[in-house]
């Protein structure tokens, strides 16, 4: 099998804290530039993954453990103080659904110029508008503009123009499912579905039953390291056993 | 299954990118075009309403009360085809140093050539400069007006230098302003100045004359090159050249109207100078773009 995703030894540092004052600047310029300006940590140290052409990983981890900096880093948002990230073939995510949404565009507006920020063609929005609209049940209210739409009908639609492009590598950050109950179980079925059609999924999520029942693979991350790898259900174990 | 070969992501093409997007281009565009008057009466109208009072004030308070009208012939044209260009620049670059930052939201989560952002702001205002200049056109026509290949010439390159300045500058300050947010202050004061130091609410010669007497011969041509360097001065005499100077009559002296050797030596100056701009805007912008999500 083919690598789909390659992490060698990325690290990452983060500022605590953001001096913008020209009077602490200067301070710290006549002390002869003395220290650090600012505090820094590490969100992501000496990570290393491979993940292969097909399979479905799970991120896992406490908050604030570095999952969703890991995921900004393989979509290409943030870039490594050091290491490198490698992807093969087109990243998509469901980072963040809606994202790219504005309230005062019309559905229709919104699925165009969302489903373009997210890699879309224009060839490619117009062939699969209707299978969008369709999966979204939204129906009738697709040109009214998405202010008027209620909270479920905004994460509906914009989980539909997510889901439908199509990436070889699918990033999904916490949003598996949306919606009531029967919309939530299609959610999850289509991302099945992906899963089965041969697509790399890397999934953040503290659903862990969720993932379990999605994913293969667990990776566990804790204060920016990765401290487990392995089956899925060993690493939902792992991490309820609070052994990290 | 896919045979493409691995790549680093997060790292794009600057502005080559953003002509592979022009999809998602025109799909912003479009989205500032309908948002940007949403809820209001008059709508698009806006933009003529706007530069319209801008032009009376003006027109008011320099042609009438201090007698522009008089020594100028077709002041108003003259005035008219300056705020146009200025107005199109103040617009471009005022958005485009915002954009990044206004943004953030779609920065911080999903990966997309984020030179698209000012690009997109340039091509708003262009699109916003359209009716303005139209307003021109017809005002020209009734005085007058037969372009030459000259004049359409002029227009057209003081029209790309303006907005490659604006592009570039926008690249820029719109970074900049990721990390100190005073850059957007500054721009509000650089294109203030920029109103001024450009012939459009008086004549160059003015400049000329008054630099003549205010300082000795050898600074004062120093600073009159310097003045004439600044590609908006450039692009505005150009827009002069080209929409005032076949309107006006003898009663006009056609040699310093506009400054001499205005096509073929300060054209040139004012495209190279623009061009420049722009390519150090988008290396400063590929610089700093990188840190962008962790500090928006």
């Amino acid at each position: 099998m083919t690598t789909a995703i390659e992490v060698s030894d990325i690290s990452k540092q983060f500022v605590l804290r953001h001096t913008r004052s020209i009077k602490e600047a200067f301070v710290w310029l006549v002390k002869g530039r003395k220290g650090d300006l600012s505090q820094k940590f590490h969100a992501l140290e000496d990570v290393s993954l491979d993940i292969r052409q097909g399979e479905s990983v799970a991120l896992l981890g406490l908050n604030g453990s570095g999952k969703s900096t890991l995921l900004k880093h393989i979509s290409g948002v943030m870039l490594p103080d050091t290491g490198t990230v490698r992807t093969r073939g087109r990243v998509a995510g469901l980072i963040e659904v809606g994202a790219g949404f504005h309230p005062d565009l019309s559905g229709r507006d919104n699925v165009y110029l969302n489903g373009a920020i997210l890699g879309m063609t224009e060839q490619q929005i117009d062939d699969l508008f209707d299978a969008i609209v369709d999966f979204s049940e939204i129906g009738q209210f697709i040109d009214t503009e998405v202010k008027f739409y209620s909270s479920g009908m905004y994460l509906r639609l914009a989980f539909s123009v997510a889901v439908h492009t199509n990436p070889e590598v699918f990033l999904v950050d916490e949003i598996l499912a949306v919606g009531d109950e029967p919309f939530q179980k299609k959610c999850i079925a289509k991302i099945m579905e992906l899963a089965a059609a041969g697509k790399t999924l890397v999934v953040v999520s503290h659903d862990l039953d969720l993932v379990a029942k999605v994913c293969e693979r667990g990776v566990i991350l804790a204060h920016g390291k990765i401290v487990f790898d392995g089956k899925v259900d060993d690493a939902v174990a792992h991490l309820r056993g609070g052994s990290i | 299954m896919s045979t493409s070969e691995l790549t680093t992501p997060g790292l794009g093409a600057g502005l080559r990118d953003v002509l592979r997007s022009r999809f998602l281009l025109k799909l912003l565009v479009a989205k500032e075009l309908k948002v940007r008057y949403r809820g209001s009466v008059l709508g698009i109208l806006w933009s003529y309403v706007k530069p319209g009072v801008q032009f009376l004030v003006f027109w008011f308070a320099l042609g009438v009360f201090l007698g522009m009208n008089r020594n100028t012939e077709n002041y108003a044209i003259y005035l008219f085809s300056g705020i146009v260009l200025i107005n199109f620049f103040n617009e471009a670059l005022g958005n485009a140093s915002r954009s990044v930052v206004g943004n953030g939201g779609l920065i911080k989560k999903i990966y997309l050539p984020r030179e698209l952002f000012p690009v997109a702001s340039v091509w708003v205002s262009a699109v916003h400069f359209l009716p303005q200049l139209l307003v021109l056109l017809v005002a020209c026509l009734f005085a007058g007006w037969t372009p030459g290949f000259f004049q359409i010439v002029a227009a057209v390159a003081g029209f790309v230098i303006v907005a490659l300045l604006a592009t570039g500058l926008g690249l820029f300050f719109g970074a900049a302003n990721v990390y100190f947010r005073d850059s957007e202050n500054f721009v509000d004061m650089l294109l203030m100045i920029a109103t001024w130091a450009s012939p459009v609410l008086y004549t160059w010669t003015m400049v000329r004359d008054g630099l003549a007497t205010a300082f000795s011969t050898g600074t004062a041509s120093v600073l009159l090159v310097l003045y004439q360097a600044n590609p908006l001065t450039i692009a505005v005499e150009l827009f002069h050249f080209a929409f005032w100077l076949p309107t006006t009559s003898e009663v006009t002296d056609a040699t310093i109207a506009v400054p001499p050797n205005l096509l073929d030596m300060w054209l040139p100056i004012g495209l190279a100078t623009a061009l420049l701009v722009t390519v150090l805007g988008q290396w400063t912008f590929r610089r700093l773009e990188g840190r962008f999500a962790q500090e928006l």
